[in-house]
C-alpha cells in the first residue's frame, strides 16, 4: 500500500473517530492540532487504525507515536512486513 | 458472519451514516426517531460515539427527545468508563431510552456510594451500574487455604454490602450489578477449578454468591457470561489495560453496552413480547406449497432438518417462558397448516401459535394485523424471516418491529434470534408462564387492509430489473426444472421434458419467454416461464408459471405486458388464458381475473378459460426496468 493510499484510508478513520467530516490528516499533524484528540479518543483512534489496516500495535509502538506521520510510517512498515 | 462482538443480528452500519446523522441534526423535524433508526445498526465504537455526541448536543440545546424515555444512569467503576459511557448512551436509543450517564470518579467506588453529598447522591439517578471487575474486587489469592478463601469472599461481599447500603440510603436508584469475568491466566492449570483460593475459584464463587444474595429489586448483568461467550483471551486486552486502565478490550464496548441496555430496557418494559415466524425456509427447509409434506426438510436425520428444528426449539423455549408465537407466511392457509397437523417431526403445533396469518398479502401489513389481533404494540414484535427482501420491507414500513438479520446458513438462525436479546427479562413469574395461552384465546383473524402507497415506495426501493428472453440453450435446464417443479403459481401445471423444452426454442408456432429478476439484494435468477401458441387471431397461453418468492412485486403485470407487446406486434387480437386447478395452485385461480381478462368458459371440474382483447390494453407504469438481451444459442 502506498503512502497516498494509507493517507486516504487514514482520512476516513480520522473523520469517523473525531466526528469531523472536514478533517484531513497530514504528516505534521499532532494531537494539539485536533480539538477532539484527547487521551481517550486517541485509544479509539488506535483501535480504529488497527481495524482499518488489519494490523496490531505493540505497547512500545503505541508509546512512540508523536504525529500522524509517525502513525502512517508505522502502518506502512507493518504492511510491508518490516515492522 | 456470526460474530456476536460486532452485533451480527443487526443490519450493518449504513454507508451514509455520517450524512444521515448530520441531516437529522440539521432538520427541524423530530430528532429522536432518526437517532433511534441509526442506533438500530451494528455500530462500532466510533459510530456509537458520534451518535452519543449528537444526543448530548440535542440535550444541551434543550431539543425535544420525545418519544424516548429519559433515564439517568450512574456508573461506578474501578476502571476507565469514559469510552463506555457514550457507547451506553447511544446503544440505549435502540431500546427507546434517552440515557444520560453520570460517571463517578473511577476507583472510588465505596467512597462515592457512601457520600450523601456526592455526585451519585445528588444526580437524581434512575439506576446505578456497579461495574466492578477482578481488578476492583478485593480477591487475594490463597491457593489451597479454604478458610482464608472463605474469609476473602466474605470480605468482598461485605464490601458490596457497603456499596449497596450507601447507594440505597443516598439515592432512590435501582442498583445494577455485574458478574466479574475471570482472567484467562491460571496458576496450576485445570486444577485451579478445584482448589479453593485460586483466582478462578474465588471469581466463580463470588459471582454465584453475588447473584444469590441480590434483593429482588436489584438487577444483574451477566458480563462474565458475555466475556466467556466472546472469549476471555479477547476480552482481557493487556495492552489497553496497561495504557489506559480500560476494563476490557474496547472493540467489545458495543456488545457490552448492548447487554447493559437490554437489562435497563427490560426494567422499563421495553422487552419484546411476541415472536412472528415465517414458515418456508425458516421453520422448515423448502417450500411447502411446491415441495409438499414429504418434500420439506425438518427434523433429525439431515443437517438442514436439524438446523430448522433448532429454530422451532428456540421458539418453543420462548413460548414456554411466556413469549407469544405467531406465524406470517406467504402461502394458502390450508397448505401452511398441513405440516403443523401432519408432519411427525414438527415440534411446533398449531396450539402454540396465537395468530396464524398465511396469505399472499405483504408481510408488513400482516405483521400490523398480528399486533392488532394480540392487542400489542408493534414495538412488542420480533419477526424472523430468511428472506432479506421481506425483512427490508417490514423494517422500512414498521421500524419499531425488531427484525434480526439472518446469516445465509439456517444453522445460525436460532443463534441470531437468541443473540439479539429481544426477550430480556429481569424476573420470571407465574403470569409469564401462562401468558401465551391468554393471548391465544383473545387472538382472532382480522381483515387486512391494503397499503398501496407504502407498497409503491417499497417497490421503488427494490430497484428491480426484469430481463425477458425467449427460451434458449443456456436457460434450457432451468426452464425445464421450473416447468416440472413449480406447483403453486402455475396456471396449467403442464410438464415438459428438457428435450421438449429444447424443441420449443425453434418452434415458430410457439411464443416462449424466460424471465429473470434482479433487485438490490442480488439476482433472484429465473423467476417466470411462459409458453403461448401463436394463433392468427388469438394467442393461447399454454404455460405460465412464476416463483413465489417474487410475488407482490407486480412481476405478473410485467410478464403480461411483455406478452401483450409480442402478440400485438404479431398482429394478434387477443390473449386466451386457461386455469387448470390442481390441489396446489388455488392461489392463481383468480390470476387472469386480476389481470383484467374476461371469463369465457368454465367446466364442471373448475377449469376456466379467459380472454383479453388486446385493443383496449393500456400501457402501465411498472416499478422495474425491463431488459431484452439479444437471443443466445439460437
Amino acid at each position: 500500500m502506498s503512502q497516498t493510499e494509507i493517507y486516504e484510508k487514514l482520512t476516513d478513520v480520522f473523520r469517523d473517530v473525531f466526528d469531523d467530516e472536514d478533517l484531513t490528516p497530514t504528516a505534521e499533524m499532532t494531537a494539539d492540532d485536533v480539538e477532539e484528540w484527547d487521551s481517550l479518543s486517541h485509544i479509539r483512534l488506535m483501535l480504529s487504525v488497527e481495524k482499518a489496516f488489519g494490523v496490531r500495535f505493540s505497547t512500545v509502538e503505541l508509546g512512540g507515536l508523536k504525529s500522524v506521520g509517525d502513525l502512517a510510517g508505522l502502518v506502512e512498515s507493518k504492511l510491508n512486513g518490516a515492522g | 458472519m456470526t460474530d456476536r462482538g460486532i452485533l451480527f443480528w443487526l443490519p450493518p452500519k449504513p454507508a451514509d451514516f455520517a450524512a444521515r446523522l448530520t441531516a437529522a441534526q440539521a432538520s427541524d423535524g423530530p430528532l429522536a426517531p432518526a437517532l433511534k433508526a441509526l442506533a438500530n445498526h451494528a455500530l462500532d465504537i466510533n459510530g456509537l460515539n458520534r451518535l452519543a455526541k449528537a444526543l448530548r448536543k440535542a440535550r444541551g440545546e434543550g431539543r425535544s427527545l420525545r418519544p424516548l424515555t429519559p433515564f439517568r444512569l450512574g456508573v461506578l467503576s474501578n476502571s476507565t468508563t469514559a469510552l463506555i459511557a457514550p457507547a451506553l448512551e447511544a446503544t440505549a436509543l435502540r431500546y427507546g431510552l434517552a440515557l444520560e450517564v453520570v460517571e463517578a470518579p473511577f476507583g472510588q467506588i465505596v467512597q462515592e456510594a457512601l457520600d450523601p453529598e456526592g455526585l451519585l447522591a445528588t444526580s437524581e439517578l434512575d439506576a446505578v451500574l456497579i461495574a466492578v471487575d477482578v481488578y476492583g474486587a478485593p480477591l487475594r489469592e490463597t491457593p489451597g487455604d479454604a478458610d482464608a478463601a472463605e474469609a476473602t469472599l466474605a470480605g468482598a461481599l461485605g464490601q458490596f454490602d457497603l456499596v449497596r447500603d450507601g447507594l440505597r440510603a443516598n439515592t432512590r436508584a435501582t442498583l445494577i450489578w455485574q458478574t466479574l469475568p475471570r482472567l484467562p491466566e491460571t496458576l496450576f492449570g485445570s486444577y485451579d477449578f478445584r482448589l479453593p483460593g485460586t483466582s478462578r475459584w474465588l471469581v466463580d464463587q463470588l459471582n454465584r454468591r453475588l447473584a444469590d444474595s441480590l434483593p429482588g429489586d436489584e438487577l444483574l448483568v451477566d458480563i462474565a457470561g458475555l466475556a466467556e461467550t466472546l472469549g476471555l483471551d479477547r476480552w482481557h486486552d493487556p495492552v489497553l489495560r496497561n495504557i489506559g486502565k480500560l476494563p476490557f478490550a474496547q472493540e467489545f464496548a458495543p456488545v457490552y453496552a448492548e447487554h447493559v441496555a437490554r437489562v435497563i430496557g427490560a426494567l422499563r418494559g421495553k422487552s419484546r413480547k411476541a415472536l412472528v415466524l415465517d414458515l418456508d425456509n425458516t421453520v422448515w427447509g423448502g417450500i411447502i406449497g411446491d415441495d409438499g409434506l414429504e418434500g420439506i426438510v425438518i427434523g433429525q436425520g439431515s443437517a438442514l432438518g436439524e438446523a430448522h428444528l433448532s429454530v422451532q426449539q428456540g421458539a418453543l423455549d420462548l413460548h414456554g417462558r411466556g413469549v407469544v408465537l405467531a406465524v406470517s407466511s406467504k402461502n394458502e392457509d390450508e397448505t401452511a397448516r398441513t405440516p403443523f397437523r401432519q408432519h411427525a417431526d414438527m415440534l411446533l403445533k398449531e396450539d402454540h401459535i396465537a395468530v396464524f396469518q398465511a396469505n399472499w398479502i405483504d408481510k408488513a401489513t400482516n405483521l400490523a394485523t398480528i399486533a392488532d389481533a394480540l392487542t400489542l404494540g408493534r414495538d412488542a414484535l420480533v419477526f424472523l424471516d430468511d428472506n432479506p427482501a421481506e425483512r427490508m420491507q417490514v423494517r422500512s414500513e414498521h421500524p419499531e418491529i425488531a427484525v434480526p438479520e439472518l446469516p445465509a446458513d439456517a444453522a445460525f438462525y436460532a443463534r441470531a434470534l437468541n443473540a439479539g436479546g429481544y426477550f430480556e427479562a429481569v424476573a420470571f413469574s407465574d403470569d409469564d408462564r401462562n401468558r401465551s395461552g391468554f393471548y391465544k384465546e383473545n387472538a382472532r383473524r382480522l381483515q387486512l387492509q391494503g397499503s398501496a402507497g407504502s407498497l409503491d415506495a417499497y417497490h421503488a426501493s427494490l430497484e428491480m430489473v426484469a430481463t425477458f428472453q425467449p427460451f434458449d440453450a443456456v436457460g434450457r435446464a432451468r426452464i425445464s426444472q421450473l416447468i416440472n417443479k413449480s406447483n403453486q403459481f402455475n396456471l396449467t401445471t403442464r410438464r415438459y421434458t428438457e428435450a421438449q423444452v429444447g424443441e420449443m426454442e425453434a418452434d415458430a408456432g410457439r411464443f416462449t419467454l424466460q424471465a429473470r429478476l434482479a433487485d438490490v439484494f442480488g439476482d433472484n435468477g429465473m423467476i417466470s416461464v411462459v409458453v403461448a401458441d401463436r394463433g392468427a387471431d388469438a394467442w393461447e397461453i399454454d404455460t405460465w408459471l412464476m416463483s413465489c418468492r417474487v410475488l407482490g412485486r407486480r412481476m405478473e403485470e410485467a410478464v403480461l405486458a411483455e406478452l401483450v407487446r409480442a402478440a400485438k406486434a404479431a398482429g394478434a387480437k387477443a390473449l386466451v388464458g386457461r386455469f387448470i386447478p390442481s390441489d396446489k395452485n388455488m392461489m392463481v385461480a383468480k390470476h387472469y381475473e386480476k389481470l383484467g381478462f374476461e371469463k369465457i368458459a368454465e367446466t364442471d371440474e373448475g377449469e376456466t378459460v379467459w380472454r383479453l382483447a388486446l385493443e383496449g390494453v393500456a400501457d402501465r407504469t411498472l416499478p422495474m426496468q425491463i431488459v431484452r438481451p439479444a437471443a443466445v444459442g439460437a
